[in-house]
């Protein structure tokens, strides 16, 4: 089973997003992770799914969504060459003998130190998924006190070939 | 502000109007009370009250299959919504065009677990093609125009309209829209040509060709077309349960129905074909069995307006989205008539050795009480059928000779569904006999809907194939529980004939397979009210054939093999699973 990012742009009004995660749930489709916002258009929200299935399943899943009604374009992005970064925040046991190389790994990352305790580190880092992981590997040496993601959001690459 | 405003209420009926509606079928409550009121003095539409709100879907249902218009439900906000859930459920699984309006609690209470309140939105977003929350009066002319267009178009289906009490008491003015556009909605009604030329290709090397046909070519209104598809290519045609009267089940071209219950043959000829032309159906679990081995040796063409009923349940060879009336214009044109002759000789040889059969004796049977509403009727009548023995022997012994004559909950399967969706259909369709065939189940579910024949004058002949069971599960228990009934008894059913007395209507009870004629044609005389006739049936009687639920053709269950015969079978199915 294939991981997609799908990417759906959706009218950007009330109950529209419960349409969106309702058909998921109802028809029996897992999510690995999702992300809202609006997009350039004011009217319309970005919704960026990532999900697991065989390519039947995924099929599927892209049919339906497009049959709702406020849903305006839907685009397997995984065909397509494509952008994506995820951000997270992830709280470290920190003291004084380990801060320094936690920031150590912090600047390999190309990440921020945005809070900091006696006991604690903040880092704020963005990348592609599999950068994120292992950032996320490289600090649980340390003891991750706490990890927020924002999962996936990503976008169609415009250009691919060389001038 | 200025003269000509008018209520969210009043912007209600005259958009109806607009919409040339009919018939409302509804039920008034606190929340719509201002709703109502606007009705007071309402002309060219009636509104009819039914005595349930389950009653009012059904019916609106009921018109909606009868006639291909949009069918109309008000009802309040609370259980008055709530009740509406299975019947919206049931035109959703059927792609039936229905409007149902919702009275709901002052925006100001919303989520304040009001009186009568319930998220009716939230709880019908998985059941409706969509659904609408007003929040403001200048909305609500645009809401109604979209829900209409949205229920009638495409792949039809419900729409909930959730109307605030403030919602319709405010003042605005009044513009009907003449047209809508939907930046996320555009059905797709022509097939692309290229591959309505692909299907071509594989129809014309055909040697062994099916049409297995659905409610699809009804809801295009695509009879004509499929005839013509049908004579050209000389190909016999197997009609799913939503399908039958799309073709003339009396033509000698048809196979009648397949899938669990369908005819020995259809599935023989499914089984065998080297061509399968799919035109609205969406390969239903019913139909296909076990869909790794439905019909093995055929190439696919599949036409249906849903890109997502393609490739869905079966992998087929070409798909075409589109109407099928527009698809059908334009592929008929292009094939080229088959020889078949060989493979009908095939198929009339198994016609001979498998017809549908049951034996008539001193005890009514149902079969027998379906055909000869067929006979009597000649094929021409609107019968609702309910869900069960009752629904499968509709199907095999009443031969359709039109589209929108069979109404029956096909998707969801609803008991309770024939008798309310008969009202809306009488309501529908005045130039013929309107019949609603029953189970003693289900008909329990919904009677109360004989007080709105009534008092409407509505001509029905109401049917029980009383059997005091709930047959069907009997079946099921009989064939793979080892004969263990478990509550599936009905023995302390009433007597419905008086019960129908009681409501104003005509009543007869017969236990004799001599007094059915006599009976039905005594029935068909009553022009005033509707008759209710409660037909005692043999009481363990079973389906025939059938294939097992997930089962493959090999499996099939014909009429005369004994029962441990059969059970042996299922033994070795639910070995299988």
């Amino acid at each position: 089973m294939k991981k997609h990012t799908i990417s759906i742009s959706v009218e950007n009004k009330f109950g529209a997003l419960n349409r969106i995660i309702g058909l998921f749930s109802a028809r029996g489709y897992n999510i690995d992770s999702i992300s809202v916002g609006t997009s350039e258009d004011d009217s319309v929200a970005r919704v960026t799914i990532v999900s697991k299935g065989d390519d039947d399943v995924i099929e599927q899943i892209i049919k339906q969504l497009n049959k709702l009604i406020d849903v305006t374009k839907v685009v397997d992005l995984t065909y397509e060459s494509f952008v994506e970064r995820e951000l997270i925040l992830v709280k470290v046991s920190a003291s004084r003998n380990s801060r320094s190389e936690l920031m150590q790994i912090s600047e390999i990352f190309r990440s921020k130190i945005i809070d900091i305790s006696p006991r604690s580190i903040t880092i704020e880092a963005t990348g592609s998924e599999q950068k994120v992981n292992a950032m996320i590997k490289m600090l649980e040496p340390f003891g991750i006190k706490e990890i927020a993601r924002t999962g996936r959001v990503a976008l169609k690459r415009e250009f691919e070939g060389e001038v | 502000m200025s003269t000509n405003e008018v209520t969210g209420a009043e912007i209600l009926v005259k958009s109806l109007m607009e919409e040339n509606v009919e018939y409302i079928f509804g039920y008034p409550g606190g929340a719509v009370i201002g709703v109502y009121d606007a009705m007071h003095d309402m002309s060219h539409i009636q509104h009819i009250l039914t005595r349930h709100e389950q009653g009012a879907v059904h019916a609106a249902e009921g018109y909606a299959k009868a006639t291909g218009k949009v069918g109309v439900v008000v009802v309040t906000s609370g259980p008055g919504a709530t009740n509406t859930v299975t019947g919206i459920a049931d035109a959703y699984m059927d792609s039936v065009p229905i409007v149902v309006f919702t009275g709901q609690v002052a925006t100001h209470l919303i989520g304040n677990d009001a009186f009568q309140e319930a998220d009716i939105i939230g709880i019908t977003r998985s059941i409706t093609k969509h659904n609408f929350l007003v929040k403001e009066v200048k909305d609500l002319a645009w809401t109604i125009k979209a829900a209409f267009h949205i229920a009638a178009t495409g792949r039809p289906g419900p729409v909930v309209v959730d109307m605030p009490k403030d919602v319709m008491a405010s003042k605005t003015a009044f513009v009907y829209p003449k047209e809508i556009k939907m930046r996320g909605y555009h059905p797709f009604y022509f097939g692309h040509m290229g591959q309505i030329n692909k299907a071509v290709e594989i129809i014309n090397a055909s040697k062994k060709p099916v049409l297995y046909v659905g409610g699809g070519v009804v809801n295009s209104n695509a009879s004509n077309e499929l005839f013509n598809l049908a004579k050209k290519l000389n190909a016999p045609v197997a009609m799913t349960l939503m399908g039958l009267g799309a073709f003339p089940g009396d033509d000698e071209l048809s196979l009648g129905m397949l899938g669990m219950h369908g005819t020995w043959y259809s599935n023989k000829a499914v089984d065998e074909c080297d061509c399968l032309v799919a035109i609205g159906s969406r390969f239903d679990d019913r139909v296909t069995g076990n869909p790794a081995h439905f019909s093995p040796q055929s190439r696919k063409v599949h036409i249906d307006i849903d890109p997502a009923a393609i490739s869905k349940n079966v992998k087929v060879d070409v798909p075409i989205v589109g109407d099928v009336r527009h698809v059908l214009e334009r592929l008929t044109p292009l094939v080229q008539p088959l020889e078949t002759a060989e493979w009908w000789e095939q198929i009339n040889d198994w016609k001979k050795e498998h017809p549908l059969r049951y034996e008539n004796g001193p005890e009514i049977r149902a079969q027998y009480v379906i055909e000869k509403i067929y006979e009597l009727t000649k094929g021409e009548a609107v019968v609702t059928s309910d869900v069960g023995q009752n629904q499968m022997w509709t199907a095999q012994f009443y031969k359709f000779k039109n589209p929108r004559s069979n109404i029956t909950s096909g998707g969801l399967g609803t008991m309770g569904f024939s008798f309310p969706a008969s009202v809306g259909a009488a309501f529908g369709v005045k130039d013929r006999p309107v019949f609603s065939i029953n189970g003693d189940g289900g008909i329990q579910m919904n009677i109360q809907e004989l007080t709105t024949a009534v008092g409407n004058n509505l001509p029905i002949k109401i049917v029980i194939l009383d059997n005091g069971y709930l047959g069907m599960v009997r079946q099921w228990q009989d064939l793979f529980y080892k004969k263990r009934y478990t509550h599936v008894s009905l023995g302390t059913n009433p007597d419905f004939a008086k019960i129908a007395e009681a409501f104003g209507a005509v009543g007869f009870t017969s236990d004799k397979s001599g007094e059915v004629v006599p009976i039905l044609k005594e029935a068909l005389k009553v022009k005033d009210r509707p008759v209710l006739i409660d037909f005692r049936t043999t009481e363990e009687d079973n389906v025939w054939p059938m294939i097992p639920s997930g089962g493959t053709f090999a499996q099939i269950m014909d009429y005369p093999k004994s029962v441990s015969e059969l059970r042996m079978a299922s033994s070795h199915t639910e070995a299988a699973k």
